[in-house]
């Protein structure tokens, strides 16, 4: 998609003003019942598209993806334009600077079209924590787009975005792409900057794309995946990995841990089942590995990101930005009233849930234990990639929730996580690729997890995938920009 | 019964880095409210902290001076608690492997303070209440503070004091810090127990917050020490708790006690990576250190030949001790130059923060050459006196003022014929003196002094004076 919609740009057969401007018109047709955007940036879409075709009048050469008309989801930090985390907390409130994935994209003449509906500060997994109500999913407005970047996977599906980005903090890129039937990468830890990106867990939070083709999400990894002096965890990408797109996939190992499969539904089994056929047909080898560690994943997962959720929500205390209570007498009133009023039940929940694990006389039962786990986990990967190249597991042991559902039982939906809060714990790389449909017309997700900085490899591993199978398990919705 | 006072130190010092722990902005003491600030120290959502390692270096640079171990791997945490000028509701610190250790300051009795530990952080905003409403200055907020624990080492007050000046000196001398407590940027938490004297175990312990002058912490831990004392001979129990001074009234007042003890919930800094210094590097600083106060005064009194009430005057100030030892390069005598400063040059300088601060008129390099003119005997203390004496009030330096009578020195006729002429003047003093009046031969020196515009060396002309009179 990104390459053609370059292709047009560039022969000038469509001008980006005009490209940009179909999708604030779909944008206009179908968020309202979509829910996708959170706040539509028209008038900044149109300058930065304007610029675009200056330059390309110009005769200037535009980078890879200049002019491309995209999503950034509400917790990515953007100059000047509300940046919510989809929180009452934050209403109103406008960053004074920009994440630095944008400020390289901005410079790079990309086109943003709005901010994306997400859970309220990324915690959730069906997008309906947000304080704006959820995104639908586009194959199917009764079900979730999935969560917590729910908003993008539903403007990217629903073809009001060419791609957008996320975050993943246990899952948050994947799983909704996995229900949206889109690709969605999460990045090695420390392979694309957080500056910017408002904190759930730190630990675990990166940044990544949601595309309609593995080379889109590839092309866009390579621009955001650079060091940055801002973010001390980072140290960028090891190699460029579009190039390395179409290399050969001899030879390769795909390890396969029964321990993802133990609570998967059987139409999204039987489709990892054929996933794997096609990877035996392209000559790969499947090799049968055991993950033991990966059981302690939820509990390790929930009390660490947890943990440091509370830390990095303490900020929200209504002085310096954002809501504040109006009936308040002195400060500890003040922060006690903002806080209940301005944070959701799950924000609050989990706020509660992490100042208890790090509480003294409790600190040792669950934080201190869960990282020692957490090195067990790393431990149990490393151990697993002697064996394989990568491991092959589905995304999400079913598809798209009914909306509604998950606010009932926040334990049940903690545990539809389970495949992809591993890979987080482990700091690990994982492509979430479409590979499925089950009922309700409701697309099925696998994922390819690999070792730390090898992207380059997965994402060719996966483009495999795509090529060989001919797209068919991407498809089009009705409406949207069609090119 | 008698008690014995135990008591330790948590101290409190912002480095005089240019830019702040985790961002650019400018570290410089006062500004605008909140102009020295950005989304970082400020904690705007999303930003995180980027280490300065200068910060480091100065840790390690006063760990290295108070006799300390060094971390070659050391990490930083979040230590959580709410409060307004604390924008992120944590604040950066280490809490479990600080960057120094184990080290110690010994105090002029032999005994040695023991340092539990330095460790970096950053500091918190300013709170400013004004008709009411209550304000808040960021400016302070990401100051890098190292802050330094003793053992419960100090059994009075003023082995307290003696540790604080002596620690203060150090970090002077280094210049990691200007370690002004008026400013804020030195300040300390006191903790007091008392115990019968004898016994080993330490008593409930009370931990004063916030001290910001030697008299308070004085003050307050004597307050503090017979209030505990009071308390177990009338049976009742110290309890252990967070305790202000009030320096208006001159006691100790509970702020919370141990039920309502914060807990910080420390756990590691997810958004920093390990603290790695090499060896090499610690033994670059080690190298770089400039010459501690206790060396230099050891100096000065073994090889200079000064006096150690001179020494430590001169010590104590490090400009001061700075001067000297520029003014003295090349001198055999180090004495004329400390009596020049302790007794001129300091009358000029009324208060401590006068001589700390040493803004005088007169470079080293001048004073070296006065220096040199009156060892090498072509002026006399006299004109050298004068000459300073010029050089401080108007800045000129030593050629302008010297004129070339004041360079011409005195020979001994020509000073024998003025004492004469002196003799023969003032009959009247003569008289005086030889009926006994002994002061009465201060006028005749008087009359040499003016005649030869000081040039004269006044013992030598009171010795020909008084033997002229007496023939």
């Amino acid at each position: 998609m990104i390459s053609k919609i370059q292709k047009l740009l560039k022969t000038k057969q469509i001008k980006c003003c005009e490209l940009t401007e179909k999708y604030l018109t779909e944008i206009k047709n179908k968020n309202n019942d979509l829910t996708a955007y959170v706040n539509v940036t028209s008038e900044m879409a149109i300058d930065q598209a304007m610029a675009v075709d200056e330059k390309i009048a110009n005769g200037e050469d535009i980078d890879a993806l200049d002019g491309i008309p995209m999503t950034l989801k509400d917790n990515i930090s953007t100059k000047d334009v509300e940046t919510t985390c989809c929180s009452n907390i934050l209403k109103g409130y406008k960053p004074i600077y920009d994440a630095s994935v944008w400020t390289k994209l901005k410079n790079g003449g990309s086109v943003l079209l709005g901010k994306a509906n997400m859970d309220e500060f990324a915690m959730g997994s069906s997008c309906e924590t947000s304080c704006f109500g959820g995104a639908k999913n586009p194959h199917n407005y009764n079900h979730v787009a999935g969560g917590s970047s729910g908003g993008v996977a539903s403007a990217v599906g629903a073809g009001l975005a060419v791609y957008g980005l996320g975050s993943d903090t246990g899952g948050s890129i994947r799983q909704p792409a996995s229900f949206c039937g889109l690709v969605g990468l999460k990045p090695t830890y420390g392979s694309v900057s957080r500056y910017g990106l408002i904190a759930y867990a730190s630990s675990l939070d990166q940044i990544g794309p949601i595309a309609s083709s593995v080379e889109d999400a590839a092309i866009v990894y390579d621009e955001i995946a650079f060091k940055d002096s801002m973010d001390s965890t980072c140290r960028g990408k090891s190699e460029d990995t579009v190039s390395h797109l179409n290399d050969s996939i001899d030879n390769l190992k795909i390890g396969i841990a029964g321990e993802y499969f133990e609570s998967v539904d059987a139409e999204v089994n039987r489709s990892i089942k054929d996933a794997l056929k096609v990877y035996e047909n392209l000559g790969a080898k499947i090799v049968d590995i055991s993950l033991p560690s990966i059981g302690y994943a939820l509990p390790v997962y929930y009390i660490i990101a947890c943990a440091e959720a509370s830390s990095n929500l303490g900020r929200y205390d209504g002085i310096r930005y954002g809501f504040r209570a109006d009936d308040y007498q002195g400060f500890h009133e003040m922060i006690c009233k903002t806080r209940s009023e301005g944070f959701g039940e799950e924000v609050k929940r989990r706020i509660l849930l992490g100042t208890y694990v790090l509480s003294s006389g409790y600190y040792d039962a669950y934080y201190k234990k869960a990282q020692s786990l957490r090195g067990s986990i790393v431990y149990g990967f490393n151990k697993a990639f002697e064996n394989c190249d990568v491991i092959l597991a589905p995304t999400v042991p079913m598809t798209a929730f009914k909306c509604g559902v998950t606010s009932k039982d926040p334990v049940k939906t903690y545990q539809t996580d389970i495949c992809t809060v591993p890979v987080n714990i482990a700091g690990l790389p994982a492509v979430s690729i479409p590979c499925g449909f089950g009922k309700n017309d409701l697309p099925i997700g696998m994922q390819l997890i690999g070792p730390k900085f090898t992207e380059s490899k997965l994402l060719c591993i996966a483009n495999k995938f795509e090529q060989a199978t001919d797209r068919c398990f991407f498809k089009q919705v009705e409406g949207g920009v069609n090119l | 019964m008698e008690y014995e006072l135990v008591m330790g130190l948590e101290t409190h010092i912002e480095l005089s880095t240019n830019t702040k722990i985790f961002c650019s902005c400018t570290t410089e003491f006062g500004g605008e409210p909140n102009t020295h600030c950005c989304p970082i120290c400020i904690g705007l959502p999303g930003t995180m902290p980027k280490l300065n390692r200068e910060v480091v270096k100065y840790a390690i640079m006063v760990g290295l001076a108070t006799n300390c171990d060094i971390a070659e791997i050391a990490k930083m945490d979040r230590k959580n608690y709410v409060y307004p000028d604390l924008p992120k509701a944590y604040q950066i610190s280490e809490y479990d492997m600080p960057i120094c250790e184990h080290g110690h300051i010994e105090l002029s009795n032999g005994r040695k303070i023991g340092l539990t530990r330095i460790h970096i952080e950053e500091d918190a905003g300013k709170l400013i209440h004004d008709r009411g409403q209550t304000f808040i200055d960021y400016n302070r907020g990401g100051v890098p503070l190292i802050e330094i624990v003793s053992e419960p080492d100090f059994r009075s007050v003023e082995e307290a004091i003696e540790y604080l000046e002596r620690l203060q000196l150090i970090v002077k001398y280094i210049g990691v810090s200007d370690c002004k407590m008026q400013e804020g940027s030195m300040r300390c938490d006191v903790n007091v127990s008392v115990r019968p004297v004898g016994v080993k175990e330490f008593g409930i312990r009370t931990e004063i917050k916030n001290m910001n002058s030697f008299t308070n912490i004085s003050r307050a831990v004597k307050y503090e020490m017979q209030r505990q004392i009071d308390l177990i001979e009338n049976g009742e129990k110290v309890v252990q708790e967070t305790r202000r001074f009030d320096d208006v009234l001159g006691v100790t007042e509970s702020m919370r006690g141990k039920e309502d003890a914060h807990d910080y919930r420390y756990f590691r800094e997810p958004d920093l990576v390990t603290i790695k210094t090499t060896k090499e590097e610690i033994n670059a600083i080690k190298d770089s250190l400039p010459e501690l106060p206790d060396k230099r005064l050891a100096r000065y009194i073994k090889d200079y030949g000064l006096s150690e009430v001179d020494a430590r005057l001169i010590v104590k100030y490090k400009r001061v001790a700075d001067f000297f030892e520029l003014s003295t390069k090349g001198l055999k005598s180090y004495k004329s130059c400390s009596n020049l400063i302790l007794s001129l040059i300091f009358s000029k300088l009324d208060s401590d923060s006068e001589k700390e601060e040493f803004n005088i008129k007169v470079t080293a390099e001048d004073m070296n050459e006065l220096l040199n003119l009156l060892e090498s005997g072509k002026i006399t203390n006299n004109i050298a006196k004068r000459a300073l004496e010029d050089m401080l009030n108007t800045g000129k330096n030593v050629k302008d003022i010297l004129s070339d009578d004041d360079l011409k020195g005195l020979d001994e006729n020509e000073l024998k014929s003025i004492c004469d002429q002196a003799v023969k003047s003032n009959p009247l003093a003569v008289k005086d003196y030889l009926a006994g009046k002994e002061k009465a031969v201060k006028a005749l020196i008087g009359f040499v002094m003016k005649t030869t515009k000081g040039r004269a060396d006044a013992r030598t002309a009171e010795k020909f004076i008084i033997d002229m009179i007496k023939k």
